[in-house]
């Protein structure tokens, strides 16, 4: 069996306001990248097959599951990830509505939530709900997790009120 | 040979994605051309695939278009699910690609992904059979126009080296009564037990189907069952069974008695839909 020697390519990632110049595999993820590379290690690997969205992060806006890209296809876009928000509405409804139990789909669920909350600024039910079956809770958090979002939302529609 | 590790290339024209695809074949780099790269990177996990070197078309501009062009809508193969879905030029294709995996993987599926992957699915294809599109092919020939039905049979049929560019589809088709369901056994994501996509047109209905055998189809026979208006409704199903190419599925996601059962409900659901009847 041949095998030729590795061949790394240097990136550019643009990842919470901050470049990061890596030397990668070309075929690395950007989940493997992320936490073995850089040592950003909020974004969970789970199944690795782009079910359970663990590790989800927000590329250029929208979610997306960090295990079914290739680090080399992040290059140039705007990558969040869970170290990325600090403070952010969603983190703080999270632990008022005890919207966790083991919190390891927690980082997951908290960049699709802040996502979703970002592009809409008052979503309907539907798109909600499509929004929030990308990610799986083994411990079943689910309503806890909706409450968290609708009340982020609430509070933004009552504050623009004011 | 195998590669401990892939290469990646990402063209920004037709010319070059083929040129390179012929180059690292000649190496025996056994390449793939990579859209969303979900399927790819999961298979290549699972060492169900073996490459040495990706070819990325997602950069290249032909491929990125969705566009109403002269009566046609023109639809790149790389793009994402939720930006057909999004802008919903083909309300159909919305429906039917809203159904396939969740919408945050449906930010990296790609059209072109979805209708040439190995899993068997395929769903986003069933729109497309039912308008009559045209899909355009490039390959060391040049870029080719054919109609859909002359190339897609259960898969795209593409030659060596060849890749889907576009889909093209008449802007007629694109507002006509449909209808789309998925039906699954639990959950509201995942693969389907059942797929079915309608498009009422000169007062026929067309029904193209996924989740039933191996493969996605359509069927002119089925539709010449369904559509016969002289019998009463149960019997013109259980005729149009008898159509159905095989095998039925019988899989973890249905047994096929299970999934004909849900079959027959779910087209007395579109003839009341589309029908009223
Ligand atoms: C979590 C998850 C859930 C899923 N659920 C469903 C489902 O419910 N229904 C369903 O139908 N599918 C489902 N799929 C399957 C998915 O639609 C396919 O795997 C699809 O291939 C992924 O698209 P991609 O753009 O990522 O493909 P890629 O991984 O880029 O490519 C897949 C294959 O197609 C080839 N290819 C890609 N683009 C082209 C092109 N333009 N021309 C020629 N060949 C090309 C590649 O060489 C490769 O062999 C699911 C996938 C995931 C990850
Ligand atoms: S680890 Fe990425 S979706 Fe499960
Ligand atoms: S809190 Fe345990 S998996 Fe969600």
């Amino acid at each position: 069996m041949a095998f030729l020697p590795l061949n790394k390519i240097s990136v550019n990632l643009d990842i919470n306001d901050e470049i990061y110049q890596a030397e990668i595999r070309p075929f690395s993820t950007l989940l493997s990248i992320l936490r073995l590379e850089l040592g950003l290690t909020g974004s969970k690997p789970g199944c690795l097959n782009g079910d359970c969205g663990a590790c989800t992060i927000i590329m250029d806006g929208l979610p997306y599951k960090s295990c079914i890209i290739l680090a080399v296809e992040a290059a140039g876009r705007k990558i969040t990830t869970i170290e990325g928000l600090k403070n952010a509405p969603i983190q703080t409804a999270f632990i008022e509505n005890f919207a966790f139990q083991c919190g390891y789909c927690t980082p997951g669920f908290i960049m699709n939530c802040h996502a979703l909350i970002s592009k809409y600024q008052n979503p309907s039910k539907e798109t909600i709900k499509e929004w929030l079956e990308s990610n799986i809770c083994r411990c079943t958090s689910y309503e806890e997790i909706e409450k968290a979002v609708l009340s982020v939302i609430h509070n933004e529609v009552e504050s623009r009120k004011e | 040979m195998l590669t401990a590790d892939i290469e990646y290339y990402q063209p920004k024209s037709l010319n070059e994605a083929i040129d390179l695809f012929f180059q690292l074949k000649h190496v025996n780099k056994q390449p793939l051309y990579y859209s969303g790269g979900t399927e790819i990177i999961t298979f290549r996990r699972l060492n169900l695939i073996q490459t040495g070197a990706i070819i990325d078309i997602k950069n290249i501009p032909e491929c990125k278009i969705f566009e109403l062009n002269d009566h046609f809508l023109i639809t790149g193969a790389s793009i994402s699910l939720t930006y057909l879905e999004e802008k919903n030029f083909f309300p159909l294709l919305s429906k039917t690609s809203r159904g396939v995996a969740d919408f945050t993987a449906r930010n990296k599926i790609t059209l072109g992904g979805n209708i040439c992957g190995q899993i068997f699915y395929r769903e986003a294809v069933l729109p497309f059979l039912l308008a009559d599109s045209n899909v355009i092919l490039a390959g060391y020939d040049g870029v080719k126009s054919l109609p859909i039905h002359m190339v897609f049979n259960q898969t795209l049929n593409l030659n060596e080296g060849q890749f889907l560019v576009q889909l093209q589809t008449e802007e007629s088709y694109l507002s006509l009564p449909h209808y789309a369901i998925k039906k699954r056994q639990q959950w509201d994501t995942g693969y389907p037990l059942i797929t079915i996509a309608t498009l009422k047109k000169d007062g026929q209905l067309r029904i193209a189907f996924s989740g039933l055998c191996p493969f996605p189809f359509r069927s002119l026979e089925v539709e010449k069952e369904l559509n016969n208006r002289q019998l009463p409704i149960d019997e013109r199903i259980m005729n149009a069974i008898k159509y159905l190419p095989g095998p039925i599925l019988n899989d973890v996601e249905g047994s096929k008695e299970y999934r004909l059962f849900v079959l027959r409900n779910t087209l007395k659901d579109i003839f009341r839909e589309l029908e009223g009847e």
